[in-house]
């Protein structure tokens, strides 16, 4: 089980989080193609390694957070708020 | 009669000798002590035939006195409470327990099945895939129901477990695994620096191999007495940690009751513990492995620490006359106690060839060791008699007369917890097993499971361990403490050694009959990796997860690829280290306690008045009402007509309500909907369709504009946690620069749709302070008002295709407004109506619900193309328009209706639409489907090809899987009113 240390709510059980998805994805601009459109929806990558993603704390804040999680090891490099620049590490 | 303790030794044990315990096995009567598990208590007097073997039905004895028993299989209890393949040899003893062998017909003792051995050699590895694969058809009727009837171990109980069970969450400095010298160690180096410790072991007495030396039973006890002084340790015993996950949570499973007969009153039979530990000392000890002979599997054939355990701890004699075999020096220490207790060690049979210190021990005892031999059969079948062996390499053998081989190949670290954390193992040559690698958790591991051997060596190994973690976490200065004094040192180097090469069944696997010949063909036909022929063999998954002997289906495979073992690897060790039972996983969330149940502000007057309930979701919703408590269409029809006829309530409590308020609110609802709310004029509601970025119909529901800059939302039942989620993902990681804020006020509304011509009528006779007149308050208005004197917010929006009202009120008041509205119908017929009348209105007017918004369907398909607003950005806009989803022959909703008037032949959800009665090319499909009060006759929704292009067209509804044909006529879904006059009436 991850614990993830909501930074509203400090260390919370992975019960309490739903997961988002790739959270590097961005919603192109209303005027953007369908190619862009569906690459946002459809086109995710499935990297080994860190990986920045949404998890939203339904039980909690509500918050949406941004978790840098490895995919193989599990291991949570950080967790930030919606609205924070991060930076995941190489692979 | 009771069977007498024929084999207890006259004294020594830890058993309590005052006491005795009655319990049965196979209906005999049996006693035992204190102290004792059902095996050593089935050994006391001299059972030795337990079960019977998975594939041949051979007869299994006793083979270890722990957690790994492979063979001692039982079914413990009767009836609801009734729990297979439970380990007899950790099964505690307690007065009136009964047990059962299990996998035998018509008994244990003459088991029919037990032919297979006969022709074992038509039965090999992958036996099943290759005789069983053809013709399909035989699979489910024929071969699954043989094959489940002769394999296969306990029953599971039948009925519901009458005992309960929970979850418990703990946290804590310091967990340690384990009880023997270096768990307690650990646990008293930490807890003195001051860590909070859980110490946490599967048996019921704490000390793990202490138990066995009684010289050191001072240590153990004065070590028990300053952990139970300090306030922040927590002494777990009968708790077996089964599972080590990422993050350092582990998973433990505690027996608190499984040693009485029944648990206390209020008292749970096991607990769950779920344990985030900041570091974690894993001093699980090691598990003495078996070497693979002919016949190794015979009832007395056990593992040398087994037969030790018997002796010292339960004071049982497991035989009379032993023959030790082994390739070690630790396992003289079984025939030194053995030999101590009286029993006769008739040899030691030693693989190797060069003398040892240990041999000379023996010797002065007068016990014969072989040495450079080994044993190459067995003799006799559900009990002992003798033993051939020979020398390593030669032919010649020889007899020797026993009822009990003691059978020690070294010692496999206890390494599966740390299996768990990913961490990979390391093999050590000196041990011939493989030892903890480098941690990638908060954890290390101490004493035998890391390797280290003797008692005095394994509790320094523990202090440290202990010292470390607590010093990780910045705990230091704990008071020293005494160490065990010291114990004779032995060399705990093994000469690798894992199989006599000789005629007959030698066996890898002991429960799934996994032998070493199984191995070779699995290797032979290609499947060479150990994860596959563990599977192809089904070596190592049995109950005990290749804990007892997995490494000897390594060696066997190595052997055959011509590779080292630690090449070969061991199979991945997972979750549960030993069997946990459900009812411990589902703890306290069984039968109605496995979700919440969600009851409506009006629930109880439901209840009162005969509501017909139905779960839907979380939610108890009525689903009609009659006192008569009768069944099919009948309540549901008049409800419904009091509806189209007259006038009707219904609670629409349950809908979900998402109150939005501030500045950018409008623009909020104009991006979330596909149609426009920034335009609504305050006082007014407007249905609103909501779609997933993919372009797909996500909710809809009508949302009010209350003032200037708030907004009340409805959504769906089923998708208003997912419509908020939605709500909150887009605002805060899309347009965090909105000024808008929303919350849920589902819970804190009472709301009832009031229904039907005469319901101006009905609530003109309760509502006050606003006119209800069609001028003054016409379709999709939104007012306040006071109904028997509680604010209410009557919104006029319909559902069912009449003129309606739905009146909201804060929950504490609905049922006095519900009570109020319904007094001032009666005059006009009033009735309250459930979800199924609810459902029907909704199709004959061709509203749209959970079936046709199946997350497969677009506006377009659903006839809402115009409410697709043609400028501006909003959720799904752009997928919603791809080529595709614009192809005229996708499904798309249409009305259906059966062509017969009469109620004749029904027509169901699921049917699929075609145009020849036999035809099996389907046009498309029922979605939702009703009688109908309006036109009398079966009539419905329904995705179909073309759909909208089809309407006139007489088609067929088919269901095959009822031989049902019935033919249809496409028509607009809105069966009832179509031009809407009724709902502006």
């Amino acid at each position: 089980m991850l614990r993830i240390d909501c930074p509203w709510c400090g260390t919370r059980d992975e019960a309490e989080f739903k997961y988002g998805g790739d959270a590097t994805a961005k919603r192109p601009p209303a005027e953007g193609d369908g190619a862009a459109f569906y690459e946002f929806v459809y086109d995710r990558g499935n990297p080994k390694g860190w990986h920045q993603e949404w998890w939203h704390h339904v039980a909690g804040c509500r918050q949406w957070l941004k978790v840098v999680r490895h995919t193989v090891t599990h291991e949570i490099r950080s967790v930030a708020k919606a609205t924070d620049d991060v930076t995941v590490p190489p692979a | 009669m009771t069977q007498p303790q024929t084999h207890r030794l006259a004294y020594g044990g830890r058993i309590d000798r005052s006491r005795t315990l009655r319990f049965t096995f196979d209906g005999r009567a049996y006693e035992g002590h204190p102290g004792d598990t059902l095996a050593s208590a089935l050994m006391a007097s001299g059972e030795r035939l337990i079960g019977r073997s998975f594939k041949y039905h051979r007869p299994r004895g006793i083979v270890t006195a722990g957690p790994e028993e492979p063979c001692a299989l039982v079914e413990l209890r009767t009836g609801a409470c009734r729990e297979p393949n439970t380990r007899a040899t950790v099964a505690e003893l307690y007065d009136g327990l009964e047990a059962n062998s299990q996998n035998r017909w018509p008994s244990l003792a003459l088991d029919i099945s037990a032919i297979n051995q006969l022709v074992g050699r038509f039965l090999p590895a992958g036996f099943y895939y290759k005789t069983f694969m053809w013709p399909a058809s035989f699979w489910e009727k024929v071969y699954e129901p043989i094959i489940r009837r002769a394999a296969g171990l306990g029953r599971a109980a039948t009925a519901t477990d009458p005992d309960e069970y929970e979850s418990i969450q703990a946290h804590c400095d310091v967990l340690v695994v384990g009880s023997g010298a270096a768990g307690l160690a650990a646990a008293r180096a930490a807890g003195a620096a001051g860590a909070r410790v859980i110490l946490a072991d599967q048996d019921f007495e704490l000390g793990g191999g202490l138990l066995l030396e009684p010289e050191q039973e001072p240590w153990r006890q004065g070590m028990l007495a300053a952990l139970s002084g300090m306030p922040e340790v927590r002494l777990l015993p009968r708790t077996t940690v089964f599972g080590f996950y990422e993050h350092d949570v582990l998973g433990a499973v505690e027996r608190v009751s499984d040693h009485l007969p029944v648990p206390p009153e209020h008292g749970v039979r096991q607990r769950v513990w779920t344990i985030r530990a900041r570091q974690t000392v894993l001093a699980t000890g090691s598990t003495e492995r078996p070497i693979a002979f002919p016949n190794n599997d015979r009832p007395g054939v056990m593992l040398a620490s087994a037969a030790m355990t018997y002796v010292r701890r339960f004071g049982v004699r497991p035989g009379e006359r032993a023959v030790i075999f082994a390739n070690n020096d630790i396992a003289y220490n079984a025939a030194f106690a053995l030999h101590d207790a009286g029993i006769a060690v008739a040899a030691i049979v030693d693989v190797r060839k060069k003398d040892s210190k240990r041999a000379a021990a023996a010797a002065d005892r007068g016990i014969a060791v072989k040495l450079g031999s080994v044993i190459s059969d067995v003799k006799g079948s559900r009990d002992i008699h003798g033993i051939s062996f020979r020398s390593v390499n030669g032919t010649a053998e020889r007899v020797l007369d026993a009822d009990l081989v003691c059978v020690s190949g070294g010692w496999n670290p206890a390494v599966h917890l740390q299996s768990h954390t990913r961490a990979r193992l390391t093999w050590d040559n000196d041990l011939a097993a493989f030892l903890p690698g480098k941690p990638v958790q908060a954890e290390r591991s101490a004493g035998s499971a890391a390797g280290v051997f003797g008692i005095a060596r394994c509790a320094a190994d523990g202090a440290k361990a202990g010292l470390e973690a607590a010093a990780a976490l910045g705990f230091r200065d704990g008071a020293a403490f005494e160490l065990p004094m010291p114990d004779a040192e032995i060399d705990p180097k093994v000469k690798p050694f894992w199989e006599v090469k000789a005629k007959g069944k030698a066996f890898v696997d002991l429960q799934n009959d996994v032998t070493t010949d199984d191995i070779r063909l699995a290797h032979r036909e290609g499947y060479t990796h150990i994860e596959h022929a563990k599977r192809y063999t089904t070596h190592s998954m049995a109950t005990d997860q290749g804990r007892f002997s997995g490494i000897l289906g390594t060696a066997v495979l190595a052997e055959a690829r011509g590779e080292t073992i630690e090449k070969v690897g061991v199979p991945t060790f997972r979750p549960y280290v030993t069997p946990v039972t459900w009812g411990a996983m589902a703890g306290r969330h069984a039968g109605h306690h496995l979700q919440p149940v969600r009851r409506t502000p009006l629930h109880h007057w439901h209840v009162r008045n005969h509501g017909i309930f139905l779960e839907t979701g979380l939610w108890m919703r009525p689903l009609y009402y009659s006192a008569t408590r009768e069944t099919g269409w009948d309540p549901i029809l008049k409800e419904a007509r009091a509806v189209r006829q007259a006038v009707g309530i219904c609670d629409v409590s349950t809908l979900g309500k998402i109150d939005i308020q501030g500045r950018d609110a409008g623009m909020f609802m104009d991006r979330l909907y596909t149609n426009t709310f920034s335009t609504l004029a305050v006082g007014k509601a407007r249905y609103g369709l909501m779609l997933r970025e993919d372009g797909m119909v996500f909710d809809d529901g009508t949302t009010s504009r209350l003032s200037e800059n708030r907004y009340l939302m409805t959504t769906t039942t089923a998708k208003a946690a997912e419509v908020l989620a939605h709500m909150e993902f887009y605002h805060q990681t899309v347009w965090p620069d909105l000024d808008v804020r929303y919350c849920t006020v589902t819970d804190q509304w009472a709301q009832m749709s009031v229904a039907g011509p005469k319901t101006r009528l009905a609530l003109q006779g309760c509502v006050e302070g606003l006119d209800l007149s069609n001028e003054a308050f016409p379709f999709m208005g939104v007012g306040d008002a006071t109904i028997a004197g509680c604010p209410v917010r009557i919104y006029r929006v319909s559902f069912s295709g009449e003129m309606a009202y739905e009146v909201a009120t804060p929950a504490g008041y609905g049922e006095r407004v519900w009570e109020a509205i319904l007094e001032a119908g009666k005059p006009h017929g009033i009735l309250p109506y459930g979800l199924e009348a609810l459902g029907l209105l909704r199709i004959e007017k061709g509203h749209v619900a959970g079936p046709e918004l199946n997350g497969q369907t677009t506006a377009r398909d659903l006839g809402f193309d115009k409410m697709m607003k043609k400028k501006g950005d909003f959720i799904g806009r752009v997928n919603g328009e791809r080529p595709r989803l614009m192809d005229s022959d996708r499904p798309r909703l249409v009305g259906i209706r059966a062509v017969d008037p009469s109620f004749e032949k029904r027509l169901r959800g699921g049917a699929h639409i075609v145009d020849r009665p036999n035809s099996k090319a389907s046009l498309g499909w029922a979605t939702s489907i009703t009688r109908s009060v309006e036109l009398e006759r079966w009539l419905g929704l329904a995705m179909v090809r073309n759909g909208p292009d089809r309407i006139g067209q007489r088609l067929y509804a088919t269901y095959p899987l009822k031989n049902e044909v019935v033919e249809i006529e496409i028509c607009s879904p809105h069966h009832v009113d179509p031009e809407n006059l009724r709902v502006r009436a």
